[in-house]
């Protein structure tokens, strides 16, 4: 691998021949990557070829075919992982009667809140003010989904997982999801974040995994990106 | 970064449980009037001698809790499947167990105790003895939280599958069957005078297992069914 500057840091995750196959039938992989703190990684891949699966995967929900995939060096269980990991799925994991708030706080309760933020500047930072007592239910898919992020943001974790995070948000979600992955970044974490298309992610070029079914490896560090078709 | 305790991820859902069934409370009630009727029906078909109904008094109410508890049932783990609130709860870094104890114990506060406390007016519209109703109690509190986590552990079973219904029923009455035979017949025995301790205590035991075992079967069988 050509990794240089932050990368001489040991790899955050890591998956070495890793693949899953559904009833003897492939999903994807084997895949070999690296992602490194501070890094935000883009997988890329038409409907169907794996992304949510492989998030799944490394969520430690699924467990792979063959392959390994490890965390901080160690070998990946769902007991150490669930410590570092935050998971945005498609369902966003919202209860539709509970109030914006109400969810978040849940979620506080249930994985613990990173140090200087609260469910409420959570929200402002998504910028949902003024929706904290509206129950989610009412609320339209675009806000649901920065309502699941602002839960990604509140959790302690240093790993995101994140799954079409763009979809359903308009333009200004769009960038606010670029803005938060930046700080994310920033600070020393990182993120692995599927779409099916690069367009939405504007700010820098982000490290892509190409991802198509079967077999794909991860072209080196600054090489010309690989046309997705859409 | 401060990952909470797990007392206050315990606490957090048992709250938030809470709360939903409070925001959803008309749902609530469904299984106290399915066995209020179901209880109500009997003595229409059967006609109305206070000695027959004396006699099959406690098994109808036993049926009847039964059967509304298996209504109930579904809506443990169904709601959190479909809207990926599971996922999280998996994902948590607490144990799994634990969390899916504290979600029964909810579902069984908020579905068992309910028929519980109409239990005394059930078995009197079926004329039961009162010497017998402190025993169909004792049954009915010792066998209701036993039915709760067998019927966890099979919902989390079939949670992954669409239309599930028939196949929850299928898995769950025979586990189901014991419970029923051992309460009913507590009862059984106390009105017919004869000894009833060993029944209850045979409920007593199984509640232990169950309280035990049931949530780690039940983590074990929701991991299954995330895959």
């Amino acid at each position: 691998m050509p990794e240089i500057d932050i990368h001489d840091r040991p790899a955050l995750l890591e998956a070495r021949r890793l693949a899953y196959a559904r009833n003897d039938e492939p999903i994807f992989g084997p895949l070999d990557f690296v992602l490194h703190a501070g890094e935000v990684v883009l997988i890329e891949g038409d409907n169907g070829a794996g992304k949510t699966t492989l998030l799944r995967v490394l969520s430690g929900l699924l467990e792979a075919t063959s392959g390994d995939v490890l965390l901080d060096g160690e070998p990946l269980t769902l007991a150490k992982l669930s410590h570092q990991v935050a998971l945005l799925g498609h369902q966003p994991g919202l209860k539709g009667d509970l109030t914006a708030n109400e969810n978040l706080r849940f979620a506080a309760g249930l994985g613990g809140v990173r140090a200087g933020i609260s469910p409420a500047t959570a929200l402002a930072g998504v910028g949902l003010e003024g929706f904290a007592d509206v129950p989610t239910r009412e609320l339209s898919a675009g806000q649901k989904k920065r309502v699941a992020l602002a839960r990604v943001l509140l959790a302690p974790v240093g790993l995101w997982l994140l799954d079409e995070p763009y979809a359903n948000l308009d333009l200004e979600g769009i960038k606010l999801v670029n803005r938060l992955l930046e700080m994310h970044a920033r600070r020393g974490g990182a993120a692995l974040i599927t779409s099916h298309g690069a367009y939405a992610f504007t700010s820098g070029t982000p490290r892509r995994i190409p991802l198509r079914g079967s077999l794909r490896e991860i072209p080196p560090a600054g090489a010309g990106q690989p046309g997705v078709p859409r | 970064m401060k990952p909470g305790t797990t007392l206050a991820a315990c606490s957090a859902l048992i709250g938030r449980d809470l709360t939903l069934v409070w925001r959803r409370r008309g749902d609530a009630l469904n299984p106290i009037l399915f066995a209020l009727i179901v209880v109500a029906l009997f003595p229409f078909a059967l006609g109305p001698e206070p000695d027959n109904l004396r006699r099959i008094a406690a098994g109808v109410v036993f049926v009847a809790l039964l059967l509304s508890g298996l209504l109930a049932l579904d809506t443990l783990f169904r709601g959190d499947y479909e809207d990926g609130s599971l996922e999280q709860l998996v994902l948590s870094p607490h144990p799994l167990a634990l969390l899916l104890a504290c979600k029964i114990a909810v579902h069984w506060l908020t579905t068992a105790l309910p028929l519980l406390i109409v239990a005394p007016l059930l078995a009197e519209m079926l004329n039961l003895p009162h010497a017998v109703l402190p025993v169909l109690l004792t049954a009915l509190a010792l066998a209701t939280p036993l039915l709760s986590l067998i019927g966890a552990v099979c919902v989390a079973l079939t949670v992954g599958m669409r239309r599930s219904g028939m196949l929850l029923a299928l898995l769950v009455l025979p586990l189901y069957v014991p419970v029923l035979i051992f309460g009913a017949g507590a009862c059984n025995a106390a009105q017919a005078g004869l000894a009833f301790m060993a029944p209850l205590l045979w409920l007593g035991a199984g509640l232990v297992l169950a309280l035990v075992l049931a949530p780690l079967a039940c983590a074990a069988a929701l991991k299954i069914s995330l895959s």
